[in-house]
């Protein structure tokens, strides 16, 4: 190739590389997105930017939301450790953000999020008392061992860093959404009842078990086999002392010694692929992962235990960056989303959601009764995406929504060694 | 890397027009230092800054939602708790690394063998330069698909129900599934292999190329077996490429995790690994120091390396 020839290339390129930004130049400014026209911005403005885990994201709510309100959701997705990364140190790169209760211990001391004002959310005292008194619609009071909502729900002040131990007009986070998990199992390869939590660690499942590899979680489900076993008796699980961290650590670590587990699981998509391919058997698991399990065809429980469910929460609050103008919107957005709509939706998928009168007007009766009150299914049950879940017939894994919540064990937590526990559960790994 | 076997080739062939170009360079009259900036510069900012960056916060205190800027050893301490107290049973660190080195030795072994019989295939028994680069081409394929994928689609094969295990119970050679093949660390080991076998075969091609053939020729001549001039002649003079792919393999094994979480099925410990917890609990401080750690023992390997053998003299 000549000199004079690449030349020539290279002056043409650069030519066409100009007017191809000329071109995108006009037509952004002819698009609006150069700004600077006074009359255009109201319309645009109405933008909320959206941090969450995903488990209430998705285009179906977004579309909603845009339809009913106006407002353009962004979502920012991303697993609960980065949220919580993404809160401490860019408290600007959102504007509303749906995050776990137990992260409020991380998230409120670092003054980057603002609570909300009960006296703006409508649907506020039909929320379920599970987080308001940490007892169930009928009053029965149910386990709050961890990080239970209850116990980080109100702050004292709108700019106080404190919790309140008494429901202020101040909420930390509006409820969005809540479960209780379990183990799930595949009753086609264990073939027989369980029971109890100790059968996560029974040798008859060696190189078949899994356990999540998040500690603050793995640990509380160790937590869970320790006591089924009879071993030890916690004051509380959500929040051992070191030596019950040791002896929690301990116990695991024998059984991975032993080779009890095939797999840690991280993301959702693992526990389902571990799951589906009968490499685990047995392995603490989220409700909707048994439903895709359930819908490759391959059986698959969410086994309900005799020591109770692990249960867990998440909810809405604002970023201290803010406007006034963002702020009412997010008022808005979390106005519409314990509407009812979003509230169906997310039940219609095996959570459960906090407004229960304004979920059920927007649900059919027999999806009502399948999946709150535990009965069988009257009509076959589909998913929000309209895929078959449960033929007509089937009861829901663990029955009712008084039988699920109301046997909640404990709740996912931070702890207050969580430093020396994440010490321990890397020693653990080494092990 | 293929640039620069692409250039050694070339060099051969047009010796006169890169004089040429070194000359053009030359009457231009730019110093040395700032044709060296820009590089320097990117230098400065994405890596030596960062790095200082990181060594300062490995010294700060934290808690459990922030860093406390002040100076403690208290990262370095907690990581190396235990080491001298719990003697002669192995701390946390000292186990996790020797986990870590360990893999790296295995990989290093293997990528080595696989990597320099490729290598000498390529070079030696292909006669035509075309079909050398066609041939080299071919082994950048699986370049083209990203690290994760080309891992995780080992693991329908090795599964309890995957491939292997439904041939070797059809061939009635086990009556139950092999266990060992996937969330071991031979799937460890094998997804390594697999994925950095490349970073040995382009440097040692590289020297490989460069041997005078006529070194070759006369060894064969005075008598010498195939085994003979593959020992005394071709491996010492392969030295630089072995180093070079022995610090890609090494350096890339050492800082992983990702590789060890998918095919070790998350329970077995490396040195990335504990990184990686650290940060995801917002513990950003011992993140760092363990970050410092990692690179100082990285650093040394890859010193003792280089006192095997002078890269900068052999190139």
């Amino acid at each position: 190739m000549s000199m004079k020839h690449v030349k020539t290339a290279k002056g043409v390129s650069r030519r066409a590389l100009l007017k191809g930004a000329a071109g995108i130049a006009g037509a952004a400014a002819g698009s609006g997105a150069i700004t600077g026209f006074p009359y255009v911005w109201s319309q645009e403005d109405k933008v909320l930017r959206y941090l969450g885990t995903a488990v209430n994201q998705s285009d179906d709510i977004t579309k909603k939301v845009k339809e009913d309100t106006g407002i353009t959701i962004q979502n920012i997705v991303a697993t609960t450790d980065d949220v919580t990364k993404r809160v401490i140190t860019q408290p600007n790169s959102f504007d509303v953000l749906d995050t776990e209760y137990f992260s409020l211990k991380k998230l409120v001391p670092s003054g980057n999020i603002l609570p909300m004002d009960a006296k703006k959310i409508k649907e506020f005292d039909n929320i379920t008392p599970v987080f308001t008194k940490g007892q169930l619609p009928n009053g029965k009071v149910i386990g709050d061992q961890g990080t239970a909502p209850k116990k980080v729900m109100f702050l004292e002040g709108e700019h106080s860093t404190k919790f309140s131990a008494t429901p202020t007009e101040w909420v930390t986070l509006i409820p969005t959404v809540y479960n209780a998990d379990t183990l799930g199992i595949r009753p086609d390869l264990i073939k027989r009842p369980i029971e109890h939590w100790a059968e996560l660690l029974n040798p008859e499942f060696k190189g078949k078990a899994a356990i999540l590899n998040i500690p603050s979680i793995g640990i509380m489900d160790a937590a869970m086999v320790v006591e089924s076993i009879g071993k030890y008796k916690y004051p509380d699980k959500g929040n051992m002392t070191k030596p019950e961290i040791d002896m929690t650590m301990g116990v695991l670590t024998e059984a991975k010694k032993a080779g009890q587990f095939r797999a840690f699981w991280k993301d959702f998509n693992e526990s389902v692929n571990l799951m589906a391919s009968g490499e685990t058997v047995i392995q603490s698991m989220w409700s909707p992962a048994v439903t895709a399990v359930r819908s490759k065809g391959i059986p698959c429980i969410f086994q309900p235990l005799k020591e109770g469910y692990r249960s867990w929460a998440s909810g809405f609050c604002m970023s201290k960056g803010v406007t006034p103008k963002q702020a009412d919107m997010v008022y808005e957005f979390v106005n519409w989303y314990l509407s009812g709509w979003a509230g169906a939706y997310l039940n219609r998928q095996g959570y459960y959601s906090a407004v229960l009168s304004t979920a059920k007007a927007n649900m059919e009766p027999y999806e009502w009764a399948y999946w709150m009150e535990g009965k069988p299914a009257e009509k076959d049950i589909h998913a929000p995406d309209g895929s078959l879940i449960e033929k007509a017939g089937a009861v829901r894994d663990g029955g009712s929504y008084d039988d699920r919540m109301g046997n909640v064990a404990c709740w996912n937590a931070v702890m207050d060694e969580n430093d020396y526990m994440v010490r321990k559960w890397n020693e653990f790994i080494a092990s | 890397m293929t640039v620069s076997t692409a250039s050694a080739t070339a060099a051969k062939a047009a010796p006169l027009e890169a004089g040429a170009a070194r000359k053009a360079i030359d009457r231009v009259g730019l110093p040395g230092w700032i044709q060296a900036m820009p590089f320097g510069l990117v230098f400065l900012f994405f890596f030596v800054i960062p790095l200082i960056l990181v060594v300062i916060v490995s010294f700060w205190d934290y808690n459990d939602y922030e860093m406390l800027p002040s100076f403690t050893t208290r990262s370095y301490t907690e990581t190396f708790e235990g080491c001298l107290t719990q003697l002669p049973d192995l701390c946390t660190i000292l186990k996790t690394y020797l986990s870590t080195v360990k893999f790296c030795f295995i990989v290093w072994v293997t990528t080595l063998i696989i990597g320099f019989t490729v290598a000498y295939f390529l070079a030696f028994y292909v006669r035509t330069v075309t079909m050398q680069m066609v041939l080299f081409l071919v082994c950048t394929i699986p370049f083209w698909t990203s690290n994760v994928i080309r891992m995780i689609s080992w693991i329908p094969l090795l599964g309890r129900n995957g491939l292997i295990n439904l041939a070797l119970e059809r061939a009635h050679l086990v009556d139950k599934p092999v266990e060992w093949l996937l969330y071991s660390p031979f799937s460890v080991g094998l997804a390594f292999t697999h994925l950095f076998t490349f970073f040995m075969v382009v440097p040692i091609f590289n020297s490989m190329m460069r041997i005078d053939r006529r070194l070759v020729e006369a060894a064969y001549d005075s008598g010498a077996s195939a085994w003979q001039t593959l020992w005394n002649l071709i491996i010492p003079l392969c030295k630089p490429g072995i180093v070079i792919g022995s610090i890609f393999v090494v350096t890339i094994v050492m800082g992983d995790f990702i590789t060890f979480d998918v095919m070790g099925g998350e329970q077995i410990a490396s040195a990335g690994k504990v990184v990686e917890t650290r940060l995801n609990a917002l513990q950003f401080p011992p993140a760092a120091a363990n970050a410092v750690i990692l690179l100082v023992v990285t650093l040394m390997i890859i010193v003792g390396l280089n006192r095997i053998v002078d890269v900068r003299k052999e190139l």
